[in-house]
């Protein structure tokens, strides 16, 4: 495995170059969202500058460019998750739309009274909510797999929670919160014994490591383009062809019809029987773009760069006096982000401190409220690495942390 | 923009009140409570005074957050005791106005302890941490006007 040449892939974002508040910006924001590559950045321009047109609807050149290269990125985009076939890649506008998309069109038809729905508290708001509405309007019963101390799923209880009313296991793939990697393949196995889908949440699963669909044995898995360098507002719901084809279309409008009648009409093939109205061409062909110059540096060597840092950032803030890190002991179990407190300072005071060294982390909840309660804290402060961070940046982040001592220690 | 200064923000009157928060503990004989939360950062706050005639006779708070928005609520509780309503009133709009750069209202002594907040009104993401407790009191005096003394 050959070692990242993190200076020239720094090189590759333009947004890496600056300063913020006079110092070099150090941007450990990743787990929100990532910063671009050129690459990317030109895909957005030459589609505009150059291709800019509707797809599949016009006869003319533009039109046809411009289909090629949205259909082109799916594609590329498919096959980057092992999807055996290309057609069962619906574009979303991220993560949250693609759970969304399932909760109508495939959960208010097959979900009844009594149905249960299984979930876990670590999963990030876009993976409670959307299943809270579907169980308000279908009378079904959200269950919950708990935690342990370390903030992995407890599947010693996985048996007593599935049954045959279990209809849908939704899980993340990675826990945003405290980066816990979900053993995802045994809970599906166990999942399809009772007859249920299995639906992931990989927002950050696509981030961080290689996701083969079909090895991990699932039926939906639900992405975003804007933190694997792609644009925002762009991303993807895989599903075996035989449950998109059974399924109602999830919003009407052009683009997803075959023949329209006064009283009846008749759906497009899928994925475009769930793409309703113009696209998000631009985010489409840019996401292809990511995932062209993520595959050029390797996912492999990407992870081992990740995990590298991951340790390093452990030995060395986990020395600080007072900090707690939250989330699996194990590197095996977790990824690159990580999630801490700091003696009796608030995650939004250490993140203005940071920030006035030029450091971006997060500090808050995460959109994961349950995660918060289950460790009995209201926020943590939360470092994310990715391919172009560095061992310095993580020395930088504990100067910084040592500055929030000088002030609160 | 320029840089400001974080020695600013963090003065050391903030951290005490952050450390040993005034008047942080439940009243048992409220006559209003206004219950705020800021589900960005997850700061909450339930304000407790009770009023008697148009004063309010006692001010409590219970509640979590950062140093900025304990601090505020400390400072504001503190001098809330025994305060008229108008004054109280006042005091809102008058701190409102200082988190929101005016040059008067930082000079204004009748502020107190509260001037030490000043220094939040350079960090933009940071003044509704300083104001939680402020739009508190205003709800619990609007709850107060509108549902009659008791």
């Amino acid at each position: 495995m050959t070692a990242l040449d993190v200076i020239k892939i720094r090189q590759e974002f333009p947004a890496l170059d600056q300063t913020v508040h006079g110092k070099p910006l150090v941007y450990l924001d990743n787990a929100a969202t990532s910063q671009k590559p050129k690459a990317v950045l030109d895909a957005l321009a030459q589609y505009y500058e150059r291709d800019n047109a509707n797809v599949h609807r016009g006869i003319h050149e533009l039109s046809r460019r411009a289909t090629v290269a949205y259909e082109d990125a799916r594609t590329k985009v498919a096959q980057w998750i092992n999807a055996p076939d290309t057609d069962e890649l619906v574009w979303t506008r991220g993560t949250t739309e693609a759970i969304n998309l399932i909760t109508i069109a495939w959960g208010l038809d097959n979900v009844g009274e009594g149905d249960e729905i299984l979930i876990s508290t670590m999963e990030h708001h876009s993976n409670i909510i959307p299943w809270q509405l579907l169980t308000r309007r279908t009378g079904a019963v959200l269950r919950y797999i708990e935690m342990d101390s370390q903030g992995r799923l407890i599947l010693d209880d996985l048996p007593s929670l599935l049954s045959d009313r279990t209809k849908i296991v939704a899980l993340g793939h990675v826990s945003n919160a405290l980066g816990t990697v979900n053993p995802i393949k045994e809970i599906a196995a166990a999942a399809h014994e009772v007859g249920a889908l299995v639906v992931i949440d990989g927002a950050q699963g696509v981030v961080h490591t290689k996701v083969d669909v079909q090895d991990l044995g699932v039926d939906f898995y639900a992405f975003s383009g804007h933190k694997m360098c792609g644009p925002t507002g762009i991303g993807a719901l895989w599903a075996r062809k035989d449950l998109l084809e059974s399924m109602s279309p999830y919003q009407g409008g052009g683009e997803m019809i075959h023949f329209v009648g006064r009283d009846e009409s008749t759906w497009a093939k899928v994925p475009h029987k769930f793409e309703a109205g113009t696209p998000n061409i631009a985010g489409a062909i840019a996401l292809g773009a990511a995932v062209d110059f993520l595959g050029d540096i390797g996912m492999d060597a990407i992870a081992a760069h990740e995990r590298e840092l991951l340790a390093y950032a452990i030995e060395q803030v986990g020395a600080i006096e007072g900090v707690r890190i939250y989330g699996p002991e194990s590197l095996d179990e977790r990824s690159a982000v990580l999630s801490f407190t700091l003696g009796d300072a608030h995650p939004h005071d250490i993140s203005t401190i940071l920030d006035s060294e030029g450091i971006a982390v997060r500090a808050g909840h995460h959109c994961a409220q349950l995660v918060m309660k289950h460790f009995g804290v209201a926020a943590t402060a939360w470092a994310s690495f990715y391919l172009y961070n560095t061992r310095e940046e993580v020395d930088a982040l504990v100067e910084g942390l040592d500055k929030v001592r000088d002030i609160f220690g | 923009m320029e840089t400001p200064q974080l020695s600013s923000l963090y003065q050391q009157l903030i951290l005490e009140h952050y450390r040993n928060p005034r008047n942080k503990a439940e009243l048992d004989e409220k006559t209003v409570e206004i219950h705020m939360a800021n589900p960005v950062c997850g700061d909450e706050i339930r304000l407790q005074l009770r009023i008697e005639g148009d004063q309010i006779a006692e001010a409590k708070f219970i509640g979590q957050g950062c140093s900025i928005s304990q601090a505020s609520i400390s400072m504001m509780t503190a001098k809330l005791q025994g305060a008229s309503l108008s004054d109280a009133d006042a005091l809102a709009k008058r701190f409102t106005a200082l988190m929101h750069g005016d040059a008067d209202a930082a000079k204004d002594k009748s502020l107190g302890d509260l001037r030490a907040l000043e220094g939040v009104s350079k960090f933009p993401v940071r003044i509704k941490c300083a104001l939680i407790g402020f739009d508190a009191l205003q709800e619990a005096l609007k709850k107060h006007a509108s549902e009659g003394p008791h």
